[in-house]
């Protein structure tokens, strides 16, 4: 089965996309990828393969129905392959790798591209305003919709979310502190999981002209983020950052109009 | 406290809490016998914050005193702690274990989100809830399949995800104004059959309990 073809169903701005491509490019496994072009205009392949979520990235291996979720994938990649290990050995210490990625995708992950899909989708929300009774309702993965409205709202509202995902952030730091990479001397899933940090981030920043890492306050994530971006394996499947800004800048004011609807209305 | 090495399995938990039967479950599903710790959620012990500082919930499982959170992952941690048989993720096959992720994190995803969705909103908050439970309700019983379990033949990681939710099913029934039954005969079956095991007999709270903590919830929320 290792011997079958292996292929990527993705999308260039995604950094969920990277994950799947890091953890092969990783275990030194050759794949092609299938670039989808318009993430609000889904392939039939797309649609066909991840019925359930419709979301890059998906792995074709052989045969096989596809595996999607990009912490699955890697999870996959690492048990299907040979190569150097991407979780640790001992139990416990995958279980905290395992906890810390879901951390990130619950508290802080960056993907302007999956939020600008679901709400073009309306599939989207913050915040339920549902007016009979005003309650709100705040999903499980709220908080990582923080992130984005940190970067692209203003004033008040952009303090809170700021003040929010600063703090997220130095206890994801404190994972890297004294390590070259989360995983150790080697790069691992849980650096894999962290990858939008690395790369992503800094072009959000430059974009919306905020600055919410640096190296003075974050010394440990930045030296890691030019450590994982450096790194051989993981260069080849990092989308060019240039373009990558492009794109972006491109969308700047959608992505700003779009924050502005998601953020929460003011308190009465 | 300091100084004193704690030994074994403890398990911090709520009692209604489905993500703590999960581990409940699991650690009967393993025979592994553990300390079981009821936690106050209004006024959280020194224990809890300490155990899980970053989130500050249960379940928190200590083994030997380090601390495992996220329930999901504290039964992954069970599973390759102790591969004694029975192993819940399915031993040496991906490709399963992969597939047996990917439900058990849709079940994650999707069905605690909606259900609370279902008791806490109404008018078009509440009905896009519910179209969406019984969504899910039919794309989990598609992933059943034949099966007598998620997994096949054996009672797995995907079956502890989702079982400590049957005990909602009566609440999702009474405020969806739904019929597990109806719309999804096989999974109700699979309900029933899982409730014949001693792990989930004896972990999990009648649904009648489980639908008077939520009217309870609402009460205190004050919502009608």
């Amino acid at each position: 089965m290792s011997g079958s073809a292996v292929k990527v169903i993705g999308f260039f701005d995604s950094p969920f996309s990277h994950r799947a491509e890091a953890a092969l490019c990783l275990k030194g496994v050759p794949y092609e990828l299938i670039q989808e072009k318009d993430l609000r205009n889904k392939s039939e392949l797309l649609l066909q393969h991840n019925p359930v979520h419709k979301k890059v990235p998906v792995l074709l291996h052989g045969d096989r129905r596809a595996v999607c979720e990009s912490l699955v994938i890697v999870e996959y990649v690492d048990e299907a392959f040979q190569g150097p290990p991407l979780l640790p050995a001992d139990p416990a210490d995958r279980a905290a790798a395992r906890f810390w990625a879901r951390f990130i995708d619950d508290k802080v992950t960056v993907n302007p591209v999956r939020l600008t899909s679901q709400v073009s989708s309306g599939s989207f929300e913050v915040v339920n305003r549902d007016r009979s009774n005003g309650v709100h309702v705040p999903g499980r993965r709220q908080c990582s919709k923080a992130f984005w409205l940190a970067m692209w709202t203003e004033g008040e509202v952009q303090r809170g979310f700021v003040k929010e995902i600063k703090e997220n952030l130095k206890l994801l730091e404190g994972q890297v502190k004294g390590k070259r990479f989360f995983g150790g001397d080697a790069v691992g899933y849980l650096d894999v999981a962290a990858s939008a940090f690395a790369h992503w981030l800094p072009v959000c920043e430059e974009v919306a002209g905020v600055s919410l890492v640096t190296a003075e306050e974050y010394p440990d994530l930045c030296r890691w983020a030019k450590e994982y971006t450096s790194h051989d394996a993981v260069k080849r499947c990092l989308p060019d950052r240039e373009e990558l800004l492009a794109r972006f800048s491109a969308r700047k004011d959608s992505f700003v109009a779009m924050a502005r609807s998601m953020a929460p209305a003011p308190e009465k | 406290m300091a100084g004193e090495k704690k030994q074994g399995l403890q398990l911090l938990g709520f009692w209604v809490s489905p993500f703590g039967q999960r581990c409940r479950i699991a650690l009967d599903e393993k025979g592994l016998s553990y300390e079981y710790l009821e936690q106050d959620l209004a006024n959280k012990s020194e224990l809890l914050l300490r155990a899980n500082p970053v989130h500050k919930k249960i379940p928190v499982l200590l083994h030997d005193g380090r601390p495992v959170c996220e329930s999901l992952i504290i039964v992954q941690y069970l599973d390759e702690a102790f591969p004694a048989m029975p192993a819940l993720l399915p031993a040496g096959d991906p490709y399963a274990r992969a597939q047996a992720r990917f439900w058990a994190d849709y079940v994650d995803k999707k069905l605690y989100d909606c259900g609370t969705r279902l008791w806490k909103l109404k008018g078009d908050g509440h009905a896009q809830a519910r179209t969406e439970m019984v969504e899910i309700l039919r794309t989990l019983e598609g992933a059943l399949g034949e099966g007598r379990f998620f997994g096949g033949e054996a009672f797995g990681f995907v079956d502890v995800a989702l079982v400590p939710f049957t005990s909602w099913f009566l609440a999702y029934e009474w405020f969806g104004d739904l019929s597990v039954e109806k719309e999804c005969p096989r999974l109700a079956a699979w309900a029933k059959r899982c409730a014949e095991r001693p792990s989930v007999a004896k972990n999990l709270y009648p649904p009648e309990k489980v639908y008077e903590s939520i009217c309870g919830m609402k009460k205190r929320l004050g919502i009608e």
